[in-house]
């Protein structure tokens, strides 16, 4: 087994999800399973092989747009309308419980 | 409405041609659509393919399109084609939850490039469809608002992640549809429910708009009843937009045009690891039969390996998990989205949030994410992954110095029952195992029927192509859909 139940519990933090006791004990034997089957790739020889974490990084010739354009103002959303899926607001801000919790 | 006109058949240029020569207006045939949804897709036990109906939205564009037609001009190019979109598409002033409780009264103030394009050209976007939340998943079994069934069988999943998108195609409930693709997500769902669904090469399509999953291997793309009507709808979805920096500049070609160029000569590669031993008998002489008619079509078939096939679903599980980890850390209660009323501290809000909110997939893949990329594991899986990600990207360039295209089985099963994975995730992600490697390679893909099982159920077959080569994808797809008809 990889995953214990503290690294549930770690990870979970991490995630911030407060996972039940139930969850926490059927997330630790599908991430086992999981992980069991990911460990094929550890077989396979990657010493010289650049990863891959854009679609780019491969060298295709791909026409990509310059991802800056001039720096001049342009019309963004309202303030009323930011606001307006929010669960909680004062009007101007979005509104949160307690931040300092010690 | 008119007597001859069958909503079933209806093609993206019949469609428009039918409100063009005042056969139907554009409003009737929206107000017919909403009848056959409402009898045939919303009732329970039926299909459930709709999550929303944007009847305003598709009368007011319905209206436009009838005045246009009306004084006699000429419509648009998708000028009264009903068509919907997967609800991880967002609509402005429409509801919009990507699957998920988290999302349930989520409402943009934005419309995406790609079905503001389409509605651009004239299409009218009748409703948002049912999917896996997030679009995570194989089946559409975890969609927080009930599961999809098959129209082919209403006892079997119609696939996932965009199940509605497929299912609403094949049910004849609307003319085409967008879905999206980050494993398989058109592709396998079309091979389920028995329609034509293109993933065009990353960056073809903006992403604007499209609710995030794994943002290096997100897609969106048509799914319709032919080849003509996916070519004629990517022709409208493409192009850069200075919205995605990850769309690419270059202009799209005329796709329509593309598909009707003769296949003769051109090489087709069938890889030997997407027909192991235990592939299903009546999908393998299906996917054979097809090669067969390419064959006779004048393609070169060419025996092909892809050496790296068999690590694709672990690094796609990594890769993808560890995106969506990301990804999905913004529901977090504050901005938009589902916040809990329980706990009194910031903390305890976006835990309870979090935790009341997303589905057990959702969770699984972001406990999986966050596991590969925390420290300590990184390089084992994260980066490992990544590096596996170019070994099989190179397996397709090389393969593509050889042929044009590549044809495979797109699932190696028939729609299986509803309820039959879904208590094993592994088995589920299994699901993906013949289309995952375009995903990770950027390369674009298309699924399209090309028979059917003993008890009915559709087969799908994929076609694969360079990358920004979609016009040869197709051409070949279509070139097939004839072969097939011919008889």
């Amino acid at each position: 087994m990889k995953i214990t139940q503290k690294e549930v519990q770690y990870v979970a933090d991490l995630a911030h999800l407060d996972l039940s006791a139930g969850e926490r004990q059927k997330m630790e034997t599908d991430l086992n399973a999981i992980l069991e089957f990911v460990d094929r790739l550890s077989e396979v020889e990657t010493g010289a092989v650049e990863p891959m974490a854009q679609v780019q990084d491969i060298g295709m010739q791909i026409p990509h747009s310059d991802p800056l354009r001039e720096d001049e103002l342009r019309p963004c959303l309202p303030h009323e309308l930011a606001l307006k899926n929010a669960p909680q607001t004062d009007g101007s801000f979005f509104r949160v419980p307690k931040v300092i919790e010690r | 409405m008119s007597d001859s006109l069958d909503l079933n058949l209806l093609t993206v240029s019949s469609a428009r041609t039918a409100v063009q020569e005042r056969q139907i207006t554009a409003t009737a045939l929206v107000e017919s659509f909403y009848k056959k949804i409402e009898a045939e897709d919303q009732p329970a036990g039926k299909v459930n393919a709709y999550l929303t109906l944007t009847r305003e939205r598709a009368l007011r564009q319905a209206g436009k399109i009838d005045e246009i037609a009306d004084r006699g001009n000429p419509l648009p190019p998708l000028g009264g084609v009903p068509i919907a979109v997967k609800d991880v598409i967002v609509t402005q002033g429409e509801r919009t939850t990507a699957g998920s409780k988290i999302l349930g009264s989520y409402v943009p103030p934005y419309d995406a490039t790609a079905l503001a394009r389409l509605e651009a050209a004239g299409a009218v976007v009748l409703g948002k469809l049912n999917c896996d939340e997030f679009a995570m998943g194989s089946s559409n079994e975890n969609s927080a608002w009930g599961v999809v069934r098959n129209p082919r069988d209403l006892t079997r999943v119609p696939g996932g992640s965009s199940g509605g998108s497929a299912a609403a195609v094949a049910a004849g409930s609307a003319v085409a549809t967008l879905g999206s693709d980050t494993g398989g997500s058109i592709r396998q769902p079309a091979a389920f429910c028995g329609v034509v669904g293109v993933m065009p090469t990353y960056g073809r399509v903006s992403r604007y708009g499209l609710i995030a999953f794994g943002s290096s291997l997100d897609r969106i793309g048509p799914l319709s009843k032919s080849v003509k009507d996916a070519a004629i709808l990517l022709r409208h979805l493409a192009g850069p937009d200075p919205m995605d920096t990850t769309c690419a500049q270059a202009q799209a070609p005329d796709y329509e045009q593309e598909i009707g160029k003769p296949v003769r000569g051109l090489r087709i590669g069938v890889p030997e690891e997407y027909f192991p031993a235990e592939l299903d008998a009546e999908v393998r002489n299906s996917v054979e039969s097809g090669i067969d008619r390419l064959r006779d079509a004048g393609c070169e078939i060419k025996r092909i390996s892809l050496p790296h096939t068999r690590c694709a679903i672990p690094v796609y599980y990594i890769v993808a998990t560890a995106e969506a980890s990301s990804n999905l850390a913004r529901y977090d209660g504050v901005r938009y989205g589902y916040r809990s009323t329980a706990g009194d501290t910031l903390s305890q809000m976006y835990r309870r949030s979090r935790e009341e909110g997303f589905g057990p997939e959702v969770k699984r893949r972001i406990m999986l994410g966050t596991y590969a990329l925390s420290a300590g594991y990184y390089d084992a899986y994260y980066l490992k992954a990544q590096k596996v990600r170019t070994l099989i990207a190179r397996d397709f360039l090389n393969a593509f110095r050889d042929v044009d295209a590549i044809v495979t089985p797109t699932t190696p099963t028939t729609a299986f029952k509803l309820g039959a994975k879904s208590d094993d995730p592994l088995a589920m992600y299994l699901a993906d195992i013949f289309t995952v490697t375009a995903s990770l390679a950027g390369i674009p893909g298309l699924s399209l029927p090309c028979g059917k099982s003993s008890d009915n159920l559709p087969i799908g077959l994929q076609i694969l192509g360079r990358h920004f080569e979609e016009g040869t994808v197709l051409r070949v797809g279509h070139a097939l859909e004839h072969a097939q008809s011919a008889g």
